[in-house]
């Protein structure tokens, strides 16, 4: 079906899970910022999981339906709009946003998949390249995007358990590994919050808090870099590298944010907060691995529900 | 070699402490092992100036009695022992690329010039005279980090980076040049521009160059350039 992009929103992407195999060629993994509201937003409308879906940025689009269908919305919750449950939408209807509740972005999934070409393995937007997505851009007013037809037959009278989403707080702690350079800047990192602030986006989010600095002047070489890696330009500010980040850096750091936390920074809106804990790469695993169990509990729970439907 | 962590989902090489030929060398060949091990699990291979990052995904590497980090690092070790067995030597490849310098393509040349304390026309000469050669690829997909820059064309980067470099310049800064394949925020000064692409994101490969290749600039007139578009 056709959806009629009314307003467009600050920064409305079409995002998926990301490319992989390209790093070496510079394009980043990409895809959506916070994967597991990605993930649920598709499996609450009957989808495979990593289908394309709409990524919001703190102020949301306003999409007109042509045919009637089912959508979902996950990860930050506005007014107005359910969150983790499976909506129905008529043909014609408006959906409109209230103001955003908490959280950074969230993920519209509707049911068959919003239809956009596969370019390097994936069917997310780059915008520094302007490839992937809905023409290698943010969506315009105006816009009319498709979805893939979907005849799945899905009820809409529940929701998910609250004890079973992700722990999104606007204070967390999240879990780091500690990166090369971690001992040139003693504990500092550590001991106080950091606040986001509003020059954050899908490359990398920067944060303001004690001046980091660094015992050592030596220059590094430039290499490889991943999402989570936190690094420590010279004026002492961290920044956390997302999905979108260049694929080498060469400036100190500090730590690496661990797999199973990246949703919880991905949802941290400007003048949100975060501390930091360190952990081993070890239990960084076992994090991830607690994820992916929970995460297959939910998978057949809601396969379940909607096969019952 | 030096294996550490990037995270619990990478492990950094680090084959060397000087960006030189040779270390490159010894960069390519084990990335080459590492790509030929086809092993399980592993994602991306990333070849940088004096590194190998191996990118993993630790939920197919996590059913052995050792840990995902310890496997993929026992795979790196025994990789690293097979490309030292055959040490490999720069391929010969040379892309030539046509770059249409100065004026409007590009409008830092005489500032460059003076900085350097000579003509325009030497600028050109000097930056077309020579081969780079390709250490790394990344900053923004295809970007070439190369290496071969005459010391008589080195100058320090812009002091404020420009909002938008336009795709194709062909930029210095400190001691390398690069092509900027993408739009992009840039902070070196450009001397011109090329109509080729470096990346190409319907094609495979995507980008235009790899670690390893030389190239060569080739100045052209900005008619030849136009119709070239």
């Amino acid at each position: 079906m056709e959806i009629r992009v009314i307003h467009a929103g600050m920064q409305t992407t079409v995002q998926d899970l990301g490319r992989k195999g390209h790093l070496a060629q510079g394009v980043p993994i990409g895809g959506a910022v916070d994967p597991i509201a990605l993930r649920l937003a598709n499996l609450l409308v009957g989808n495979a999981e990593d289908l394309p879906a709409l990524e919001i940025t703190l102020t949301a689009p306003e999409l007109e339906f042509e045919k009637d269908g089912w959508i979902a919305v996950c990860g930050a919750r506005f007014e107005g709009v359910p969150s983790w449950r499976p909506i129905r939408v008529y043909e014609g209807d408006r959906l409109k946003f209230g103001s955003r509740i908490q959280g950074c972005r969230a993920y519209l999934s509707i049911c068959g998949g919003f239809n956009v070409e596969r370019i390097m393995g994936g069917r997310g937007t780059f915008l520094p390249a302007a490839f992937g997505g809905f023409e290698g851009r943010a969506l315009r007013d105006g816009d009319v995007i498709r979805s893939v037809p979907c005849e799945r037959v899905l009820t809409g009278h529940w929701r998910m358990d609250e004890r079973v989403l992700p722990r999104y707080s606007r204070e967390p702690t999240v879990s780091v590994i500690a990166g090369s350079q971690a001992d040139e800047f003693g504990d500092v990192f550590y001991a106080e919050r950091f606040a986001v602030t509003a020059r954050s986006n899908r490359m990398g989010i920067r944060l303001e808090g004690p001046a980091l600095t660094r015992s050592s002047g030596i220059e590094l070489i430039s290499s490889a870099v991943a999402p989570g890696t936190v690094q420590v330009p010279p004026d002492g500010n961290p920044i956390v590298l997302m999905a979108d980040a260049q694929t080498l850096g060469g400036y100190p750091r500090i730590a690496h944010v661990a797999s199973a936390d990246i949703p919880l920074l991905a949802q941290l809106a400007p003048g949100d907060g975060v501390r930091f804990r360190r952990i081993t790469v070890a239990e960084a695993h076992a994090l991830a691995r607690a994820e992916a169990h929970s995460l297959a509990l939910l998978r057949q729970g809601l396969a379940e529900k909607i096969r019952s439907a | 070699m030096k294996l550490e962590p990037l995270g619990d989902a990478a492990v950094v090489a680090t084959l060397g402490e000087a960006i030189d030929p040779a270390t490159l060398v010894a960069v390519l060949n084990f990335a080459e092992a590492l790509g030929a091990a086809k092993a399980k699990g592993v994602t991306d291979i990333v070849p940088a100036y004096v590194s190998v990052t191996v990118f993993y995904d630790p939920s197919l590497l996590s059913d052995g009695p050792e840990g995902a980090y310890e496997s993929v690092c026992r795979l790196m070790e025994a990789c690293a022992l097979k490309a030292r067995a055959s040490p490999g030597v720069l391929g010969t490849k040379v892309v030539e690329i046509p770059v249409c310098y100065g004026d409007d393509y590009g409008p830092d040349i005489e500032l460059v010039a003076e900085y350097c304390r000579i003509g325009v026309d030497d600028v050109v000469s000097l930056h077309s005279g020579g081969d780079y050669l390709v250490h790394a690829i990344g900053f923004t997909p295809g970007f070439p980090y190369l290496g071969g820059l005459p010391e008589a064309l080195r100058i320090p980067r812009r002091d404020s980076p420009r909002a938008r470099v336009p795709a194709g310049s062909v930029a210095i800064g400190g001691s390398q040049t690069g092509v900027y394949p993408v739009g992009s925020p840039g902070g070196w000064h450009i001397i011109g521009r090329t109509p080729v692409h470096l990346f190409r994101p319907h094609l495979e490969p995507a980008s235009l160059l790899k670690p390893g290749d030389r190239v060569r600039f080739k100045p052209m007139s900005p008619g030849d350039f136009e119709l070239w578009r």
